[in-house]
């Protein structure tokens, strides 16, 4: 008995590499965390908006145009790096932005909104973080591209850069434009 | 040319590793004496090979030569000297050559300065040491050789990540390696002593130096980080439990384990399957430290490798290494047979609980680290975990630890006397409640939380004061006498004594910080002003400069109390055209009690700028704690216990070095 408990640490040690391995032999890129719900339809959660004043959506309302999905939180620091740049989104009319606020204080994300600026057109407050589950959000802040049918295009994870959103966002933005009758 | 040589160094480099592990081994084994010693003279040619090949590298990015694919990719001719030679570990290649630098400067330093080991055990701790050197050196001549040339060479750099260009990064990779690859030190002696099935109080004599420059370099590399997080990022915080943070903790709190039970190992023979598997557990995680962030498997702010057959290859070898390692564990451990038998209260005991309870924090990490990533592979559902996962599970684990810390010192070996040693620390409780008491009054109108901080501090402070004052009889016998006892003391005493005193320090930093901290956000034009914490401040003017290879908006802001100046801060938000990136450049106005911290967002003089400003009380205390559990981990090091086997040039003859005939 006692010697098989010196043999443990082995089989612990051999599961943490096999469940390594898996992810950087199952997808080539692993930075790119493909979202399994690509092409498929958009998760259908019903959640309130962030607060009376704001207006929130469900997955009705992101039909109609490409809009991007963003998944952040008031204590995710990276969230604070590509806030910036969704302002940016925002000011410049680039595409269409909804934001899901991710278990999060509604008064520190309102406050947070207040002082760094509101990028959000709508805005869901996501408290117990069941939607994040449905839509496999690995780690906020992450980005959903969504097409005007409701489909789930893109999904970046981390935080957005002005290098992603010219070379992998826009491009795809443009063709879903460009392919009317899609 | 000079790259060329730099790659066929490397190449030299593997060949003289190679040779490094078989032959030492194969005499070990045979014990030939002839063959043994080839592990000295290889160890030394695998060193300079790799530091002929490291110049080369160096040298290109100092002369700026585009021509080799790793310098156009990570320098710019306009970037400052300091930055071009950090630049060459501020890349996957590049840190990949100082990792194995390191881990060779490690053999090196065994095969000069450990004359008095048993030739046996130098013979197979450096083939140990060499083999791993075969490894990395393979990884990096098969997936990610420097020297590859370019055809035809850009004009230009593509330039350092800006966020790196930062003297606190600059200095932090070689600190933070030289803390994980000394693991790999700790990791040979462990497999060496498996092979020998010998393990006892010399072993731990020997190795424990080892641990210790390891040790200290850990904690001096994750402070520089932190530090570099800190002022760099432009967030406020200090440690956000990031992966890559987490990555180097982990192996800090089994490194911190080891070092306590290979105490016990070395004055009670007891513990010694267990600190073998600490020993090879901190240098798993030390390779993990390097995989998670290399692998790109888990995303985060700093990592800067993303390539999966790389990936592969460190888990082949992780795989190898630890894989194997365990195996002989589990082969040799349950042979070895126990040591001295202690009563659960002793000193022994209460290194015991230290080992369990940094053991299970280092699992909550782990978990919380890696969690997201298995649940991903088992069931392919994504999830996240935060900083709240990590407040909520690791501080309860900690606060035990801290109070165990100040009376595990005052039990005496074998068996203890609970109610004696807590006699002894009334002074301690006096400290824990004094110090919270002074907090509370001070700060009555803020959350009470970090007082439990403080309390808890006291204890651990006076506490360990008074361990130091009981050593030398202070007040006991005439002070003179106290004096010549602090003579006599040994230097690892007053090593522990700092390093205790630096967690309870830490502990006032991090619990002050962590509720009392305050932040205004306002939009200010030239000459608004703003109040925080009782200071004022006024934005002064806006100014563009240009600075070598970016231009900035440079705030200036004037600090008042009371009418009377205080300070001038200049934030800066500096664009680097060259990678079209953005960094915030706070500036921190420090007192020993807060620090006043500031940053400037996006603006112009029409609607005017963004200015965060931050009070972060007793952040000072956070650096300071580190910085005397550095300086105890270097006093510990001159130790004269510690010579024999450590890195340290014994005088006079060299004949006597016989097992167990000097003691401290």
């Amino acid at each position: 008995m006692a010697k098989t408990l010196f043999i443990l640490p082995f089989f612990i040690f051999f599961g943490v590499i096999i469940y390594f391995a898996i992810p950087i032999v199952k997808k080539s890129d692993p930075k790119l965390l493909p979202s399994a719900l690509v092409d498929k339809d958009v998760p259908q959660n019903k959640l309130p908006p962030l607060s009376k004043n704001k207006r929130g959506f469900d997955h009705e309302d992101l039909v109609g145009g490409e809009t991007l999905v963003n998944f952040f939180s008031s204590w995710c620091g990276p969230c604070r790096v590509e806030h910036d740049l969704l302002m940016k989104i925002s000011k410049e009319k680039t595409v269409r932005l909804f934001g899901i606020n991710y278990k999060d204080q509604t008064q520190a994300a309102i406050n947070w909104l207040n002082q760094l600026g509101d990028p959000f057109e709508r805005i869901v407050a996501d408290k117990d973080g069941r939607a994040a589950i449905d839509w496999g959000v690995y780690g906020v802040p992450e980005t959903y591209l969504i097409d005007k049918q409701g489909k789930v295009r893109y999904r970046h994870v981390g935080p957005l850069t002005e290098r992603i959103l010219e070379e992998k966002l826009m491009p795809i933005i443009q063709l879903l434009r460009n392919n009317k009758d899609d | 040319m000079i790259a060329e040589l730099g790659h066929f160094a490397l190449i030299l480099a593997f060949v003289m590793a190679l040779v490094q592990t078989t032959v030492p081994l194969i005499g070990a084994q045979k014990s030939n004496t002839v063959l043994m010693e080839i592990g000295k003279p290889s160890a030394i040619a695998q060193f300079f090979t790799i530091l002929l090949a490291f110049c080369a590298l160096t040298n290109a990015y100092i002369t700026s030569d585009f021509s080799v694919v790793n310098v156009a990719e990570n320098s710019h001719s306009l970037k400052p000297l300091l930055y071009k030679i950090s630049g060459v570990w501020g890349n996957h290649e590049g840190s990949m050559v100082l990792w194995v630098l390191i881990l060779a400067l490690f053999g090196l330093m065994v095969a000069i300065y450990g004359k008095n080991l048993p030739p046996t055990l130098r013979a197979r701790v450096l083939g140990i040491q060499g083999s791993i050197g075969v490894a990395f050196l393979a990884f990096i001549i098969i997936t990610s050789n420097p020297f590859l040339r370019l055809d035809p060479a850009p004009l230009d750099g593509r330039d350092l990540n800006p966020l790196l260009q930062d003297p606190g990064l600059a200095f932090h990779p070689p600190m933070l390696y030289l803390g994980y690859v000394g693991f790999s030190i700790t990791f040979s002696f462990a497999i060496a002593a498996l092979i020998e099935g010998n393990i006892g109080p010399a072993w731990a004599r020997w190795v424990r130096p080892w641990a210790l420059l390891a040790w200290t370099s850990l904690t001096a590399g994750i402070t520089l980080g932190s530090w570099w997080a800190y002022y760099e990022l432009g967030w406020g915080g200090w440690w956000y439990w990031d992966p890559v943070e987490n990555a180097s903790f982990m192996p800090w709190l089994v490194g911190t384990a080891f070092l306590h039970s290979a105490i016990v190992v070395e004055k009670r023979d007891a513990l010694r399957s267990w600190t073998i598997l600490l020993a090879i557990l901190a240098f798993t995680l030390s390779l993990m430290g390097t995989f998670l962030v290399r692998s790109g498997v888990l995303t985060s702010v700093h990592a800067f490798a993303v390539d999966p057959e790389r990936g592969l290859f460190i888990l082949a070898i992780l795989g190898f290494f630890v894989g194997g390692a365990f195996i002989l564990f589990a082969i040799r451990a349950p042979k070895m047979a126990l040591g001295g038998f202690f009563q659960p209260i002793s000193r022994e005991g209460g290194l015991v609980m230290n080992n369990l309870l940094l053991s299970v924090a280092t699992a909550t990490v782990f978990l919380g680290t890696l969690y997201p990533l298995f649940l991903d592979a088992a069931t392919g559902q994504k999830v996240s975990v935060g900083p709240p996962f990590f407040n909520a599970t690791f501080i309860p684990i900690m606060i035990p630890l801290l109070l165990l810390m100040a009376i595990g010192p005052m039990l005496s070996w074998k068996q203890g006397d609970l109610a004696s040693a807590m006699s002894r620390l009334w002074i301690a409780a006096i400290c824990s409640g004094g110090l919270g008491i002074l907090f509370w009054l001070l700060n009555s109108d803020k959350p009470f939380t970090p007082i439990i901080g403080f309390a808890i501090a006291g204890w651990l402070g006076g506490g360990a004061l008074k361990e130091l004052a009981d050593r030398l009889l202070l007040f006991k016998i005439p002070f003179r006498n106290s004096l010549l006892r602090a003579k006599g003391l040994p230097k690892s005493a007053y090593g522990m004594t700092l390093a205790h005193l630096g967690i309870a320090i830490f502990v006032c930093g991090a619990s002050a910080d962590s509720a009392w901290r305050s932040e205004v956000v306002f939009n200010a034009k030239e000459k608004d002003q703003t109040q925080i914490a009782g200071f004022n401040l006024k934005l002064q003017k806006v100014d563009r400069l240009k600075g070598p290879n970016y231009e900035t908006e440079r705030a200036h802001i004037l600090v008042t109390k009371d009418s009377k100046t205080v300070a001038n801060l200049y934030p800066e938000r500096r664009f680097y055209p060259v990678q079209q990136m953005l960094t915030t450049e706070a500036t921190i106005y420090s007192t020993v009690m807060a620090d006043l911290y500031a940053t400037i967002g996006e603006g112009d003089k029409r609607n005017g700028w963004v200015l965060r400003i931050w009070y972060n009380p007793l952040i000072p205390w956070i650096w300071l704690g580190c910085l005397l559990m550095v300086l105890g981990g270097l006093i510990s090091l001159t130790d004269r216990r510690l010579r024999i086997g450590a890195p340290e040039k014994r005088k006079g003859n060299y004949k006597t070095p016989k097992l167990g005939t000097e003691h401290g």
